[in-house]
């Protein structure tokens, strides 16, 4: 109820919208016809910052905020925005979108109440929760130390960032949910040089929290040491190996293989419309039964959680995989309608000017039995992928790609030496059949994941303990 | 006359910005404001999926006390909401460093001529005549061949926007432009094999759109090529980069031109400057002013004039891609590149597509790239790949699960041939690209 008010508070009341108002505008959208309607209204402050050659470079504020109204008939969507948050503006977009439903009789909607809602994260606003000077006193430390750090350092840039975002959602049934979504970001990347050889190293993270975040537990002067560790390690890295081969991969952020190869294959959209690899492969083996994959919004404070979803629906800790057998899909409301399913609380949107579709949060693998040591001793000739960059899929065959960013060859049980990032590509609907050893250290990413659908752009996380896959190809120039 | 007076509506808005930026005791300013409209629809086995109405607008200022700046935005246009992000943008300059070489371009670069180029051409099409359209489009996929059998739909968009620049310079201008499309997406399965592939057609003028029927088909045939696609062993081979796909290699060499890559020293082209980058043949040139583009602008998005220009002369890299900021850390003059080139332009050489075929002879013709495996810093190149393998100029089977890898360095100046096949849709215009030797990984 307080987060509620709150966000009624930061949206509503500035615009003279009363709750009356917002059956107005359901009543306008809703013809007979219509199966599902929502009214999405989103009011986001965001603010970043850049450092850069030992200077404050850029500094940025920004103000986002309007309303989407949506009608659903069958299979059919009917959509209209604005940026300005006003009743007749709002009554006119409803009028727009209705012709989606056959014409008929106005249906009654329920009165407006409140939906009840857990928060997985604080409601403060985090641009406020450090001074400016001291946020720039935080960039100019960070900076500081990070340069200490070797003297092959050339060049250092960080970023901060942070949203505070406010959502409410009316559903044709009455209900009005609100959500207050804090998220920061900080970014360290570093350029070394040596004998005229440059490589660089970036590490970051982040979460739905504050900017103390960055300074409890030196957090930020954490991102530049590893950035720096990474950026080291590049300059002695060699060409790396290609073809099929043992890969072991790193805990935490290599999470993104779960991402790419299983995870946009069973979001519910494409396994509605049969479009997916994995399209009708619920109680199928999918993966050795070694590997329990969840996708779970409830997590406190990650960058991919949300106490509801952007259709109203509170998230879940909903099962993917289990011990290899394929469990069900992620559903956001029209598709799990449309599939006979329940919802999973998967519905997100960019803003309140794009639809919502099924969308991933938090995207990771439970932990196994093996010691990382000993799957590491376990391989006589491989790849150790330890981070990653970005990766996608073609969701219809089912190749997926991603890229190390640092990785090292494994020779005879032993981590031996660095090897240039490459790209892993590989097949998902069986790649984690190869699955054959799994680790015991679960990680979750730092909190920088960011994940893009048909344009649309929402925070995700990923997460897995080290894993072995028997076989997958590396793309590297060592032929 | 009716969007004229819009135009000069915001220009109001954006007068009113720069002066309430002065008024706050800004020393310089820059303000910009975008208007969008449009219309969306997508259909889905012959019957509606989604339509869509666009309404967006969002207005952003970069204040300047001195060398200090600070930027603020928002999607809020009310005279309120103007007064407070002009703070906002103030309030960050008292935080920012004093920065020598951060400020508005110099006066003489902005531009004071803006030709008509034809870039404006609202489409006055119906949500029913763009949902007809669409289910046209789809059907003629659809029906192309019985192993089309699934849809992932057809969708028409058109799109309206105004964009105003303004500066305390006295720089101040509007301008409307238009973007239409239509695309479509299918599926094919024969056996375990699925497959899905697309095309699109993308105009300012929805009279230079293709036709429907021809997208559709076009996406249904690029569809059945691909069924049993299989790997490859690991090997070294010739690759083809297929037009629609080549843009992306030009992508990357103009990244690692560009002002911001190369006075971060994070490029694999620094001080490459009148050397030979490409092989001879190769000649690169940008057209902003081109008639109708989808690039075209008579100025850049700081306001300083766009002008056609050569890039790369018989192989030679005669010129950087710089805005103000970066020129100044470079010691340099913009080349009214900020917000990137405009209508890149590699010279098409004379033979066909078929004829690149037969002259790469045995190697891998690429149509498709995944991922982001370009490191713009080293030139390391490693994506993944699925096309064709072909032999003595034939293409032989679809290949797919495969990487391919090399350095940008060697994959510039060891390119071949380009061929005469541009595909001229999007910013970067070129021919099919043949590169001499790669790393391609497989099974």
């Amino acid at each position: 109820m307080k987060i509620l008010n709150l966000a009624k508070q930061a949206i509503l009341v500035p615009a003279g919208i009363q709750d009356v108002d917002i059956e107005k505008i359901m009543a306008r959208l809703l013809t007979s016809s219509v199966d599902a309607a929502d009214i999405y209204f989103q009011s986001s402050h965001s603010e970043s910052w850049v450092m850069e050659g030992g200077i404050i470079k850029e500094g940025s504020h920004s103000i986002e905020q309007g309303a989407g109204v949506r009608a659903v008939s069958g299979e059919k969507t009917g959509f209209a925005y604005s940026d300005r948050i006003e009743l007749p503006v709002l009554l006119e977009a409803a009028n727009n979108v209705r012709a989606i439903g056959r014409q008929g009789q106005e249906a009654q909607i329920g009165l407006i109440h409140a939906a009840n809602t857990v928060q997985y994260y604080p409601v403060g606003n985090p641009l406020k929760s450090l001074g400016e000077q001291q946020k720039m006193d935080l960039l100019r430390q960070v900076d500081t130390e990070t340069r200490k750090l070797d003297h092959r350092i050339e060049e250092v840039i960080i970023s901060l960032s942070g949203v505070h975002e406010t959502i409410l959602v009316a559903n044709q049934d009455g209900s009005l949910a609100g959500d207050i979504r804090p998220l920061v970001r900080m970014n360290v990347s570093v350029i070394v040089v040596e004998n005229g050889r440059r490589e660089q190293g970036s590490m970051g993270g982040g979460g739905r929290s504050d900017y103390n975040y960055f300074v409890e537990l030196n957090r930020g002067l954490d991102y530049g040491r590893e950035a720096v560790r990474q950026a080291l390690v590049n300059l002695e890295a060699q060409d790396a190996p290609a073809g099929n081969m043992t890969v072991v991969l790193g805990s935490g952020w290599p999470g993104i293989l779960l991402h790419e190869a299983i995870g946009h294959g069973l979001e519910g959209d494409f396994n509605r419309k049969g479009t997916s690899a994995f399209s009708g492969r619920v109680g199928e083996r999918v993966a050795s039964d070694l590997c329990t994959v969840v996708d779970d919004g409830t997590i406190a404070g990650r960058r991919g959680s949300l106490s509801i979803d952007d259709e109203g629906t509170p998230t879940e800790n909903t099962v993917l995989i289990e011990n290899g057998i394929l469990k069900g899909y992620m559903q956001d409301k029209l598709n799990a309608r449309l599939m006979g399913v329940k919802s999973t609380g998967n519905g997100r949107r960019e803003s309140y000017a794009s639809l919502p579709m099924p969308r991933m949060t938090n995207t990771y693998m439970l932990a196994g039995k093996h010691n990382p040591e000993e799957i590491i001793k376990s391989v006589k000739k491989g790849l150790y992928a330890k981070n990653f960059a970005g990766g996608q899929v073609d969701i219809t065959s089912g190749k997926f790609v991603f890229s190390a960013s640092e990785a090292y060859l494994i020779e005879d049980g032993k981590i031996t030496r660095p090897v240039k990032g490459a790209t892993l590509i590989g097949n998902g609907p069986d790649v984690l059949t190869k699955v054959s050893m799994v680790g015991t250290d679960l990680e979750l990413d730092s909190g920088v994941g960011s994940c893009g659908k048909e344009g649309q752009s929402v925070p995700v996380g990923v997460g897995q303990p080290t894993l072995k896959i028997d076989g997958i190809t590396v793309g590297g120039t060592s032929v | 006359m009716q969007n004229q007076q819009e135009v000069n509506r915001l220009k109001d808005i954006v007068q009113n910005l720069l002066d309430e930026a002065k008024q706050q005791g800004a020393t310089a300013a820059e303000a910009g404001l975008s208007q969008e409209n449009g219309l969306s629809v997508s259909v889905r086995l012959g019957d509606v999926e989604t339509i869509e109405h666009h309404c967006s607008q969002g207005l952003g200022i970069t204040v300047y006390f001195g060398q200090r700046k600070g930027s603020a935005s928002t999607t809020d246009l009310s005279i309120e909401s103007i007064k407070e992000t002009v703070s906002a943008a103030c309030s960050i300059a008292r935080y920012t460093s004093e920065d020598e070489y951060a400020g508005l371009p110099e006066k003489a670069l902005l531009a004071t001529s803006f030709p008509d180029l034809d870039v404006n051409h609202p489409w006055a099409i119906t949500a029913d005549e763009a949902i007809a359209l669409a289910i046209e489009c789809e059907d003629a996929a659809r029906h192309y061949d019985a192993e089309i059998t699934n849809s992932e739909g057809a969708s028409v968009n058109t799109h309206q926007g105004i964009h105003v620049l303004g500066n305390s310079l006295g720089f101040l201008h509007g301008s409307l432009s238009t973007r239409h499309s239509l695309s479509c997406s299918v599926l094919a399965q024969r056996g375990d094999s699925m497959q899905r592939d697309y095309w699109y057609t993308v105009a300012r003028n929805a009279n230079n759109l293709e036709a429907a029927v021809e997208v559709g088909q076009k996406a249904a045939q690029r569809t059945l090529r691909r069924l049993e696609g299989r790997s490859l062993s690991t090997r070294q081979c010739p690759v083809l980069y297929s037009a629609e796909i080549a843009s992306g290699l030009l992508s990357s060499f103009i990244g690692a031109i560009s002002g911001g890559n190369l006075y971060r020293k994070s490029s694999f082209l620094l001080d490459a400057l009148d050397t030979q980058v490409f092989p001879g043949f190769v000649h690169i040139h940008e057209q902003p002013h081109l008639i109708g583009a989808s690039g075209s602008s008579a100025y850049d998005s700081e306001g300083v004039a766009t002008h056609t220009r050569d890039l790369v002369t018989d192989g030679i890299l005669l010129s950087y891609v710089l805005g103000t900021y970066s020129a100044r850390k470079l010691g340099l003059h913009s080349t009214g590149n900020a917000g990137g080139v405009r209508n890149l332009t590699i010279d098409p050489g004379v033979l066909d597509f078929d004829g690149l075929l037969k002259q790469m002879d045995t190697g891998l013709l690429v149509t498709e790239l995944m991922g982001q495996g370009v490191n713009i810093l080293t030139g390391d190149y490693s994506r993944g790949a699925a096309g064709f393998w072909v032999e003595k100029g034939q293409i032989q089977y679809p290949v797919e699960e495969i990487t391919i890898a090399g350095n940008l360095k060697d994959m510039l100046r060891n390119i071949v041939a380009v061929a005469n096949d541009v595909d001229y849709r999007g910013n970067v215009r070129t021919g099919s690209i043949l590169v001499e030797r790669m790393s391609i990984a497989g099974q």
